[in-house]
Parts: structure tokens; C-alpha cells; sequence
């Protein structure tokens, strides 16, 4: 963002990468994925880079809330000097905190989850789909995350961009606003989960494994890392893979 | 004979609507023990909310089975009120079918549509108690409902039954008693439902039927009556409170966490010392609010109207992944306990004045740690909840209260803290990396 600034220019949009997106080795390669189609599809796009920090929604969801003050002022004095207007997320939960909670601290900006950004951009026939890519036909269920589905009610732009990746969508029983959670909101991440029978991801993956899906598309970080280890859980990692959607795009990108 | 029963009729239902009202004023007194919280925004989208969830209960025909039971229980339950009216005039006036005479040939169809509904209204409760009792559907079977909260449903489930079944023995014996041209039993058409029994009570005397008639009026509408001041201790109180409490529900997104402006300000003074007020010159401090929620009277008037709402049918506490996955939390338990505790807040309130500590609050008295721990904020209870009560919310500023004001935090989180205000990131990265993946993806290329 600093290079934009410095050259005179503006981005058409700030991608919010995250703290999963820019440090955990799964989500990287989302990040990567989302760039490269950004990229491929000639969409200027700046970053904070080392000036992004946390947005403060897990110390907030754990009951932190000096902690997310913090953050949040810290972020929205770096997000309001270089004047951002429009962001690009591919967390549900930066997505929802930046979009939702942002504004009572004097942070507004438009702000779009990168679902919505794909469909928009497929919609627009910015980002072309290769005919009978490898996901054409495929059967390929969808996990509604917390965040984007009953957080913020979007429930068809992801599964829009799976229509345009031509595959067969099966759809487990308990999807949009009665999907289940994946376990890791809350905080519960980054903390043991508490006595209980089994695991909430083991318990969803299950689910997920149930459509007979081979793929399992997700639209956060911490989604696919809960549900790539329930899939291991159940020993079907040879046969069935988590991929975020952003990743399924990029690999489907016309020449 | 006929002057006592009009005296005590009045009396009984003097008494009754005293004692209600009575209650009903401590209920809106201890809702107003919560927190300040505006909720007028919005009147047209508030009206909508109440007329879609609370009248049209929109929610319920999620589960179509037990939306279609309880419609017909609830339609029941408000139409066959419009014969409360009649029954309460009677009662006051003297008079007998004090309707008939207006009405003319509409009457009948009337009261055979009214019994017609009694009938769905008594299948559907019995339908209900079999649910409960004999095919133990887990949601209304879970260890919370052990005890009082169990016999609740099943005492509101067989007064209806016993209710709708008075009123067609009344009605029955009634039709006999007309055909006889009993004096005072003021001659109508058959009604649909009880014309058919009517056989029945052919081979006894007038004075047994008059006195069947007698004791089915008089016990519905004394048990109309109990019933009515049975509701504000009940989680059947939901019939009346789902209407404010749709009205009041959220209208902003689920996802959205409420902001604690004071924290906000701290923050903005700490790293903006300018803004800060001065301090008062008189050497006052401002009363200081404790933060997040440890006992009812920290949430917001809005968690504690959600408590009486609750009707404990435990929808949200079925989709809750804590709970289906064998955690402590269940999410109807939070609203439960908030209701009790409320209560017996109110009840210190009624004989001290005003609250006398008891050395109690709703935070590990009632709720445990380990419950709030569990949460995973999906928020799947607020959107199973048919009349818009928010266990989320309560859950939400009693873990503030934890971690701020109790430092009660468990290790992993406490690290996660660390991480998030030394490294910018809940884990423990150098913040220089975080571009790290960008220099790969240029270095590919």
C-alpha cells in the first residue's frame, strides 16, 4: 500500500490478507491462489504487508476487549491514513469485524469476502473459467462458515462460483442457515477444546464425508484447517480434499 | 343461587386479575434491573419482525410437524378466547349464552368452529405429551429439564387438555339440556362437535345435567383463571412475551459483537492522551460500570425480556455444536438460568426493598466456566430461536466479565494474547514475515 501512496496511484482494492492468510502454510496457499487470479485478471490490488496487523476478533470473541480496542484502533489509524475505501478479505471473520464493528470505531469501508469478489469478478467476465476444467461434473459439497452464512447471511455467491466451476454440488443436511460450525470460532482456535464426546470438526467432516463429496469447499482459513483434520481423522486425506474456493478458481483460470 | 354465583364469580375474577397484574408489575420491574440498551430504532422493520416470528410464527415451520401441532394449539388457544369474553359476561351479568340472542344463526357455527379448534387443541396436547414423554425427542429430553422445567410442560399440556375438555361436556350437556327446554338453556342449533355425543347424557336427569353444565363452566373458567396467573411463573409466559421480544429482537447482523463504547474511549485516551475530559475539579470519580456481566443485572434489559421469553423448547440448544458434541454449554440452559436467578433476585428485591447481596451471581453460581468456554459464537442459537432471544449475547458479556475483570482465562488464551499484542498475530510469527508469502509468490514468478 506504502508503494501505491508513494507512487501517486491508488489500488482499486486493499486485500486484507489476515493473520492465518500471511502466516499459517495451509492459507498461504490460498493467499497465493487469490493473488495469482487478482494478478492473472489484471485487478490492481495493494496489501498492508508488515503494517497489517490482527484485527483483534479472537481476544475480542474470547472476551478481550481491550485487546481488540487495540488492535482495531491501531488498524484503523493505518487503514484511514492511506484513505482505503474499498477492502478484499478471504477471512469470513476479518471480513465480518472490519465490515460489522469497524465502523462504531471510526473505521468505514466497503468490504467484500473474497467469495463475493470471485463472483463478481466471474459475473463481469473478468475472470474466465476454462470449459471442462478439473472440477467439471465433479461432486463437490460446500461448508457454509459461521461468519460469512449466519454471520452475514451470504449463502449464494460461493456457491455461485462452484456453478460456474461446472461442478455437481451435493449439499450436506445441515447447510446455509443451519449449517454447523466447524469448531474453531470463538477463539476455540487456538485453545483446546473443552470435555465433550468428540470434536466438533470430526463431528462436521463426518457430515461432509457423508454427501460422498471428493471435495470439500471452503471459504476460511480456519475452516479448512479444522476440516482437513477431521478428513485425516478419518483416514479419507487420500480421497477427499479440503480446498478453498479461491484455490479451485485458480486452478480453473482460462489461459 | 343465581346472585352467589354472580358474586362470587366476581370476586374469584377480581382476585384473579389482581394477582396477575401484581406479578406481571415484578416482572417489568426486574427487567428493568438490566443495563440501558436503545432498541427504537427501525419501527417498520420492528412491526414486520413481530407480525412475521411472534403472530406468523415463521420460524417454526422450520420443523413442520411440531410448527403445524402448535399453530393449531396457539389458533386454538387465541380464538377460543372470544368465548372467554362471552363466558367472563355471563359470569358478571347473570346471563346464560349471552351471544345467542345477537348472533342468531351464526352462533352455532361459532361454537362448533370453537370446538372444532378445542378438538385440534386437545389431539395436538396430547400429541405434545407423547413427544416428551414416550418418544423422547432429545431436545426435550436433555438434563436440564430434570425436575421443575419437565413437570412445567407436562402441567400446561394436560390443563389444556382438561380445559378444552370441560368446554365440550359443558357444551354437550348443554345441547341436551336445550332439547329438554330447560329453563334458562337458551335454545341454538347443534353445534358440529358436541351434537354428536349428545346420546350420551339422554338417560340422566335434568338436575345431574345442570349440574354436569354447572361444574364444566365453573371449572373452565376457574381454570382459565389459575391458568392465567400459572403463565408469569411458566415458560409458557413465551404466549404473551414473544410479541415485545420479536419486536426487540436484533436487526443487525448476526455476526455483529456489541461495542463497549467505555473501552473504546480508554483505549482512545491511552494512545490520544489530548481527547481525554478533564478530570472532574471536585474530585469526584464517575461511577464505574463493572466490565462485561457477572451477575443479571450487567446485561442489557433486552438478555434479561430474552429470559422470560424463553419457552425452553430448546431449538437452540439442538443446533449448538458444543452441545451436540457432548460439551457442558447448551444455550437454552443460559437462558434458564438467567430466568432463576432473575427471579430470585427479584424475589431478594420483594422482601428486602431493595438487593441485599447474596453472595451469588449468575456467573459460577449458575453458569459455569466450562459452559462459556464451549461457545464457538455461530451462532446457530440465535437463528434456531423462533421469537429472537440471543443466548450468544448473554454467553458473549459473560466471558468479558472473565477475562477482564477475574483475569479467568485459560493458558492457551492467555498465550494467544500475548502473541496478539507483542507479534500483531495470534500466533507466535515474526510480524516481518508477514508479507513472507508475497516475496514467494513474486520470486515464482
Amino acid at each position: 500500500m506504502a508503494e501505491y501512496v508513494a507512487g501517486g496511484e491508488s489500488p482499486e482494492v486493499l486485500f486484507w490478507v489476515g493473520c492465518a492468510g500471511s502466516f499459517d502454510q495451509r492459507a498461504q496457499r490460498i493467499t497465493k491462489a487469490f493473488a495469482q487470479i487478482l494478478d492473472k485478471v489484471g485487478v490492481k490490488f495493494a496489501i498492508l504487508g508488515k503494517e497489517e496487523m490482527c484485527t483483534g476478533d479472537p481476544a475480542r470473541r474470547a472476551g478481550n476487549e481491550f485487546l481488540f480496542q487495540m488492535m482495531a484502533y491501531n488498524n484503523i489509524q493505518t487503514l484511514n491514513s492511506y484513505s482505503v475505501k474499498k477492502i478484499v478479505t478471504a477471512c469470513p471473520h476479518c471480513f465480518n469485524i472490519i465490515k460489522n464493528e469497524y465502523p462504531a470505531l471510526g473505521g468505514t469501508y466497503e468490504v467484500i469476502h473474497h467469495t463475493t469478489f470471485l463472483q463478481q469478478l466471474i459475473n463481469d467476465g473478468r475472470v474466465k473459467l476454462k470449459g471442462g476444467g478439473e472440477f467439471k461434473g465433479k461432486k463437490i459439497t460446500y461448508h457454509d462458515s459461521c461468519y460469512l452464512g449466519r454471520g452475514n447471511g451470504i449463502y449464494e455467491a460461493p456457491r455461485e462460483v462452484l456453478q460456474a466451476l461446472d461442478v455437481e454440488l451435493v449439499e450436506m443436511k445441515r447447510c446455509r442457515t443451519n449449517g454447523l460450525c466447524c469448531g474453531a470460532g470463538g477463539a476455540q482456535m487456538f485453545k483446546e477444546e473443552e470435555p465433550g464426546n468428540t470434536r466438533v470438526n470430526f463431528d462436521r467432516s463426518t457430515e461432509a464425508l457423508e454427501t460422498g463429496a471428493t471435495i470439500i469447499a471452503a471459504n476460511c482459513p480456519f475452516c479448512t484447517t479444522m476440516l482437513t483434520d477431521g478428513v485425516k481423522n478419518k483416514e479419507k486425506e487420500d480421497s477427499v480434499a479440503v480446498l478453498d474456493i479461491a484455490e479451485m478458481v485458480a486452478r480453473s483460470l482460462a489461459d | 343461587m343465581q346472585l352467589i354465583q354472580q358474586i362470587a364469580f366476581i370476586i374469584l375474577a377480581g382476585i384473579s386479575i389482581y394477582l396477575f397484574a401484581k406479578k406481571i408489575g415484578e416482572i417489568r420491574r426486574n427487567i428493568k434491573l438490566g443495563r440501558d440498551e436503545d432498541l427504537n430504532d427501525n419501527p417498520g422493520q420492528r412491526w414486520k419482525n413481530m407480525i412475521l416470528l411472534a403472530l406468523g410464527q415463521q420460524k417454526m415451520f422450520k420443523k413442520p410437524l411440531p410448527a403445524f401441532l402448535h399453530l393449531a394449539v396457539y389458533a386454538g388457544f387465541i380464538i377460543i378466547n372470544i368465548e372467554i369474553l362471552e363466558i367472563l359476561l355471563d359470569g358478571i351479568l347473570g346471563q346464560h349464552r349471552l351471544f345467542a340472542g345477537p348472533l342468531g344463526g351464526m352462533y352455532a357455527l361459532l361454537i362448533g368452529f370453537f370446538e372444532i379448534l378445542a378438538v385440534l387443541v386437545l389431539v395436538s396436547c396430547v400429541i405434545f405429551l407423547a413427544r416428551r414423554n414416550i418418544t423422547k425427542v432429545r431436545r426435550l429430553n436433555l438434563k436440564e429439564l430434570n425436575g421443575w422445567p419437565r413437570n412445567d410442560a407436562n402441567i400446561i399440556l394436560i390443563t389444556e387438555i382438561i380445559l378444552m375438555s370441560l368446554f365440550l361436556t359443558m357444551n354437550t350437556a348443554d345441547l341436551v339440556l336445550q332439547g329438554r327446554n330447560a329453563e334458562h338453556y337458551t335454545v341454538t342449533s347443534q353445534f358440529w362437535i358436541s351434537g354428536n355425543f349428545t346420546s350420551l347424557f339422554e338417560n340422566l336427569s335434568n338436575g345431574t345435567l345442570i349440574a354436569i353444565e354447572r361444574t364444566g363452566w365453573w371449572l373452565h373458567i376457574i381454570g382459565v383463571l389459575i391458568f392465567m396467573n400459572y403463565l408469569p411463573y411458566s415458560k409458557h409466559f413465551h404466549i404473551i412475551l414473544a410479541f415485545p421480544n420479536a419486536y426487540y429482537m436484533r436487526l443487525k447482523p448476526q455476526g455483529e459483537m456489541k461495542n463497549m463504547k467505555e473501552i473504546q474511549n480508554e483505549v482512545l485516551y491511552m494512545m490520544q492522551p489530548e481527547l481525554a475530559p478533564a478530570a472532574p475539579t471536585d474530585g469526584s470519580q464517575p461511577a464505574q460500570q463493572r466490565f462485561g456481566a457477572k451477575d443479571v443485572m450487567d446485561l442489557s434489559w433486552k438478555n434479561l425480556l430474552d429470559a422470560y421469553s424463553c419457552t425452553e423448547c430448546g431449538r437452540c440448544t439442538a443446533a449448538c455444536p458444543a452441545n451436540l458434541t457432548g460439551k457442558a454449554l447448551s444455550p437454552r440452559k443460559i437462558m434458564m438460568d438467567t430466568r432463576d436467578r432473575l427471579e430470585e433476585v427479584g424475589e431478594n428485591i420483594n422482601k428486602n426493598k431493595t438487593f441485599h447481596d447474596d453472595g451469588k451471581s449468575l456467573v459460577h453460581d449458575y453458569i459455569t466456566v466450562e459452559e462459556l468456554r464451549a461457545c464457538t459464537t455461530c451462532q446457530a442459537c440465535v437463528e434456531a430461536c423462533p421469537v429472537g432471544i440471543e443466548p450468544l449475547d448473554i454467553i458473549q458479556q459473560l466471558r468479558r466479565y472473565l477475562v477482564m475483570e477475574e483475569s479467568n482465562s485459560p493458558q492457551e488464551w492467555n498465550l494467544m494474547f500475548g502473541n496478539v499484542e507483542n507479534n500483531m498475530a495470534p500466533w507466535k510469527f515474526s510480524p516481518d514475515e508477514r508479507d513472507k508469502w508475497a516475496e514467494e509468490l513474486n520470486a515464482q514468478a
